[in-house]
């Protein structure tokens, strides 16, 4: 069974288990456990003050952890000091030594490796070809642009081999257009080396782009791992599903009728029928259930099929490649929040009207159950 | 209406040229006198000449106060600068409770006069039967550069962001490596400064050398002895003119390199 045993292995490559930090009487990490996949890109998403950067320190062993204890590669981390975890960081503001040029900001971390002049210089030189600046050695640090200082980090890192790449918030201090170059760049090179990178980042369009799994977390604990597919199309929580995207809010009560039969009765709504192999609640059990904006369609007549209601239309924004609606349907206080994909040209076309009356249909597979409070 | 930074004002630029020369202007009256062909420091003045420095040259106590003084400040430059640098450290890379009111004590020096220092040292040291040499000279002089120091140094270790240490961490270095291949190369230009400010400090002190020289005088209280015999005075103020110009040359170099290690910095 050697097989398997190394495939829990590089599924529990880093093991974080019930890991608490607290900085007085400030909990920035509470009781949090998960697994990082060897090879995967992971990220850990979460607004400022939610312990993501905290996390990721602890893993550099910048930080120490309070309770618990995290594994990389098996090994116990609590007794390793920094210098000695095989695990490299592109920090936020990219510390690149100011002192040094480009080519002995590269090799910083190889003076143990005790290497030949030549070998050395060669190491350097793949690694600029790696973050495609060659030619760049000499430059002095203060001569580069925010970019650039960002493939320098991340070359300085990957030099060393490490197990695990950890980056904090790496593209933050970009502009939008050279972020979104970078992003895919990272994607690429994460895939060409093969380390397994733990990103923080704030920005969740960034974590949907780049990662294979997704921690969002928030209050120094961890609210769901998950693919991007995954936390966007079946969050668990309301603050997760607010986190990721937008979404529409309705509460429902159960109806079952034996065991055939389920439904939801979802205020402004209606009746929903659902597959009973999804709602496992019974009758009369109070649930929210979610939908997100682009599973409305929205049609001036009845739609001859599916579950339809009558909206009244508040207001209208277009935004380019599709157009945001808000619509007041009755039996619901807030107006449901409708984006629709403007697949044609509108050029003259009119704006609906406000106050005029639309239809909003849906599919019940699009319906997400969320765990109430 | 107009900007916030204003064009220039006639009357501000001229209280600005009388305030410089109120400044340097007496100053000036000692090397303008060092080439004075007269024992009598007055006007008008009787000619040029270069005799009191050559004078100067002759003269073995002058160069024994001379160099009783630099190895003073030497040794005080190096000794204050050094834990200049450990006290800067701890200061902005530990978490230390109370560092305020530490900082604040180590600055005291500053603003308490030298002569108190000097008084106190001279009853504790003679209490503890310690003989009055260029070491208690020495020890005086520390306790007035240390603030210079760390007041210098400071903002040198302020000024860059942990995080590059943490980076030289994170590339294998334990601290001791850490320090020479990070910290002390990017505080350089700061130990430079200090060495210069708090050797230049140490030169000219008196009031503590005063308090604390046995037999062998530093250079200015060998001055101070000189200034009773009015022969001797031209030739006090010919090595008062060198001194002048020294310690000036000193400051300068010392700002002129913190300040291209900012740049340095960005």
């Amino acid at each position: 069974m050697k097989g398997t045993s190394e495939m829990a292995s590089a599924d529990r490559f880093i093991s974080i288990r019930k890991v608490s930090k607290s900085f007085g009487a400030f909990q920035a990490i509470d009781d949090v456990s998960m697994d990082i996949r060897q090879g995967e890109f992971f990220s850990l998403l979460g607004a400022s003050g939610c312990g993501k950067t905290t996390l990721l320190r602890m893993l550099a062993g910048f930080e120490s952890t309070s309770k618990g204890e995290i594994f990389i590669d098996d090994q116990p981390m609590s007794d390793v000091p920094p210098h000695h975890r095989p695990v490299n960081m592109v920090f936020q503001s990219y510390a690149i030594f100011p002192h040094l040029n480009v080519r002995d900001n590269i090799a910083y971390g190889l003076r143990k490796q005790k290497l030949s002049a030549a070998r050395r210089a060669e190491m350097v030189e793949d690694m600029l070809d790696l973050i495609k600046l060659p030619g760049y050695g000499n430059r002095k640090a203060n001569e580069l642009s925010g970019g650039q200082r960002q493939r320098i980090a991340l070359a300085r890192a990957l030099i060393l081999r490490p197990k695990v790449l950890l980056l904090d918030e790496p593209l933050g201090a970009l502009d939008k257009q050279l972020r979104e170059q970078m992003q895919l760049e990272l994607r690429a090179l994460q895939r060409q080396v093969g380390i397994t990178f733990v990103f923080v980042t704030h920005d969740q369009e960034e974590a949907l782009t780049l990662s294979d799994r997704i921690a969002v977390m928030a209050g120094g604990k961890v609210l769901q791992v998950d693919t991007p597919a995954g936390l966007y199309e079946t969050p668990k929580t309301r603050d997760v599903a607010s986190f990721i995207g937008n979404m529409n809010f309705f509460r429902g009560t159960v109806r079952r009728n034996g065991s055939a039969m389920a439904a939801i009765e979802a205020e402004g709504l209606g009746t929903i029928p659902m597959s009973t192999a999804e709602l496992t609640k019974p009758d009369g059990a109070p649930v929210q259930i979610g939908l997100r904006p682009e599973k409305f369609s929205l049609s001036p007549t009845r739609p001859d099929t599916g579950l339809a209601i009558e909206g009244a239309l508040r207001t209208a924004s277009y935004m380019g490649e599709r157009s945001q609606y808000y619509l007041s349907i009755p039996g619901k206080d807030e107006p449901v929040a409708v984006s629709s994909p403007n697949t044609h040209r509108l050029i003259g076309a009119q704006d609906a009207p406000e106050g005029q009356t639309l239809w909003l249909s849906w599919s019940p597979e699009a319906i997400v159950i969320l765990e109430t409070d | 209406m107009s900007s916030y930074i204003k064009r220039p004002n006639r009357a501000l630029q001229l209280y600005a040229v009388i305030f410089l020369i109120v400044l340097y202007v007496p100053v000036l009256f000692i090397p303008l006198f060092s080439f004075n062909d007269s024992i009598y420091v007055r006007f008008p003045l009787q000619g040029f000449t270069v005799k009191w420095y050559g004078e100067l040259w002759t003269r073995e106590p002058v160069w024994n106060a001379l160099w009783n003084s630099v190895k003073v400040g030497l040794v005080v430059s190096v000794i204050s600068t050094v834990l200049g640098v450990m006290a800067a450290r701890s200061i902005t890379r530990t978490r230390i409770r109370g560092k305020g009111a530490l900082v604040t004590f180590i600055m005291m020096p500053l603003v308490i006069p030298g002569i108190i220092f000097g008084v106190a040292l001279l009853v504790l040291l003679s209490r503890m039967g310690v003989p009055l040499s260029l070491y208690t000279v020495g020890l005086g002089h520390l306790i007035i550069c240390l603030p210079f120091a760390v007041a210098t140094l400071l903002p040198r270790f302020e000024g860059f962001d942990p995080s590059i240490e943490e980076a030289s961490a994170d590339l294998g270095e334990n601290g001791w490596w850490t320090f020479w291949r990070v910290t002390f190369p990017m505080v350089m230009p700061g130990i430079v400064a200090s060495l210069l400010l708090t050797f230049t400090i140490s030169f000219d002190e008196f009031i503590m050398a005063f308090f604390l020289t046995g037999t062998d005088p530093t250079l200015p209280m060998y001055i101070w002895g000189q200034l009773r015999f009015p022969k001797e005075f031209p030739s006090v103020l010919a090595m008062a003119a060198l001194i002048l110009f020294v310690s000036f040359a000193l400051v300068f170099v010392a700002q002129w390199v913190g300040r291209k290690g900012l740049e340095d910095q960005e």
